[in-house]
């Protein structure tokens, strides 16, 4: 028993702490990306009438319908090219692909159950499109956003495989530390990082574990 | 109406194009490198190559696929009938909870609790020699093909069995009461009620696993020591250690037929169903 490698782990110099600072930043910038295409994608696709509907929803789950380790590969050949492997702004891009699903799909259902009533009445009384977007749309659809922004935060800190690819050996996130302590028998810091990626994990399922239903998962992209 | 339309499609375009350039280009990009020459003629060498090298490794990745499917199918289903017909409700809350603690620790964490828990000398088989159960001389270590499917087992297990649970509650709840008041036991309310009505509710989230076993690299590269190993591993070692983009995009497309494979087999099946009414 001792704390000798918590001191290790969270001296201010040390691997894991500089870890979780980028681990943190590519999650923050990746749930803002997310939100900036989603959120107008999401908008519009909760609209009925839009045309090929289906075919827009099908075309954001198809990151999650492919095993997408080849795509990660080709992916970093691509950005090869652009100079764009071992930089955040490919990280963070990978990262926002894989989360697009979810903050695309949850704000669909966020808008759909905003009131369209509402937005008329706004429009009626005279305000602008777009001030009606801000202060009548989306406030209503506030819960069901910041829920995606969830979704995608704890996705993009715990991605893998895409910063295995794209970002080694420039950028180490938590869990690339994770994987090369413990490839290396280095078990002790290891498990502390395990330990580390634990407390957003469980603290989600935490408050989620209220909210999530079994009954109501049944009618997602209904 | 027009100018609306093309009003939404602008909004949605942002979001469709970042899918397209580093989702979709990539994937087809992958189909295209593994079937061509880099001088751009088709050829199949890149796939006899890859089977030659990796026949072992694809159908060990077949059977460990199979294995979880079948083995998550069953305790998922086990589990969510315990779920929905049990009588003893505070059994079934306490259930409830548990089975979902998986659902959101990441696949590393989990492949690293399992490498210090399964190991010879990891804490699983500590506690059976601690209890007298084993000497230290029988110990097996569980790193390899069983640790893989433990681990896809036991992460899995927590999606399955919701998405399962999810299409249990959402039945018509007076079939199954009526059929209880007829005399029908629960393991018979189960087979001949129940699993008939939600078969496509199990294929999906069987489709959805094996999607996700063939996406994760993390756990082969840390459960699976030794030969032979998943094509996952494979193709990672083909990328770092050659830069041979050919040989590792054929297993990529091998890895998608086995996906699509069990998608075909699980719609044939589903279309069958429906031609039997």
């Amino acid at each position: 028993m001792g704390v000798k490698y918590w001191h290790q782990v969270f001296n201010p110099y040390s691997d894991v702490s500089s870890a979780l600072i980028s681990s943190v930043f590519i999650a923050v910038l990746t749930v803002i990306v997310c939100l900036l295409v989603s959120v107008p994608a999401g908008y519009a696709l909760s609209k009925r009438s839009m045309p090929f509907r289906a075919f827009w929803m099908l075309l954001f789950l198809i990151p999650q319908a492919f095993p997408n380790l080849t795509v990660y590969i080709n992916i970093a050949r691509i950005f090869y090219d652009f100079g764009l492997n071992g930089t955040l702004l490919g990280v963070v891009l990978v990262h926002s692909v894989h989360g697009l699903m979810f903050s695309v799909w949850i704000s669909v259902a966020a808008f759909s159950s905003t009131d369209p009533m509402l937005e008329r009445a706004s429009r009626n009384l005279g305000a602008g499109p777009i001030y009606t977007f801000f202060h009548i749309v989306l406030p209503q659809a506030m819960p069901g956003i910041i829920a995606s922004c969830i979704f995608v935060f704890l996705e993009s800190l715990d991605e893998f495989t895409g910063t295995f690819f794209v970002g080694a050996p420039d950028i180490t996130t938590l869990p690339l530390l994770l994987y090369t302590a413990s490839m290396e028998g280095n078990y002790q810091i290891a498990s502390i990082t395990a330990l580390i990626l634990l407390v957003p994990s469980i603290g989600f399922m935490i408050i989620i574990n209220k909210f999530m239903k079994p009954e109501m998962l049944s009618k997602l992209g209904k | 109406m027009r100018s609306s339309t093309s009003y939404n499609l602008w909004l949605i375009a942002p979001a469709a194009l970042m899918v397209g350039l580093f989702f979709l280009y990539p994937l087809f990009f992958s189909l295209y490198s593994a079937i061509t020459t880099d001088e751009g003629g088709l050829t199949l060498a890149h796939l006899e190559k890859a089977f030659e090298l990796y026949s072992n490794d694809i159908l060990f990745t077949i059977i460990i696929v199979l294995a979880s499917v079948v083995l998550l199918a069953i305790l998922s289903i086990s589990i969510a009938a315990l779920i929905t017909l049990s009588p003893f409700r505070s059994i079934v809350s306490l259930l409830g909870f548990i089975y979902r603690i998986p659902l959101f620790i990441p696949f590393i964490v989990t492949a690293q609790m399992m490498r210090t828990f399964l190991a010879k000398n990891g804490l699983m088989n500590n506690a059976f020699i601690a209890s007298g159960m084993l000497t230290p001389l029988e110990t097996v270590s569980f790193l390899g093909w069983s640790g893989i499917i433990i681990v896809f087992v036991w992460k899995q297990l927590a999606f399955c069995t919701l998405l399962i649970t999810g299409a249990m509650a959402a039945l018509d709840e007076s079939q199954i009461r009526a059929a209880r008041n007829l005399g029908a036991s629960r393991l018979r309310i189960l087979f001949q009620i129940m699993l008939p009505q939600i078969t496509p509710t199990i294929g999906v989230a069987m489709i959805l696993s094996t999607v996700t076993i063939m996406s994760v690299l993390s756990v082969p590269l840390m459960i699976g020591t030794g030969t032979p190993t998943m094509i996952a591993t494979d193709m990672a070692f083909r990328i770092n250690s050659y830069g041979d983009y050919h040989v590792a995009n054929a297993l990529g497309l091998v890895s998608y037929l086995i996906c699509a494979g069990l998608a075909w087999f699980y719609l044939r099946q589903s279309l069958k169903d429906k031609g039997a009414i």
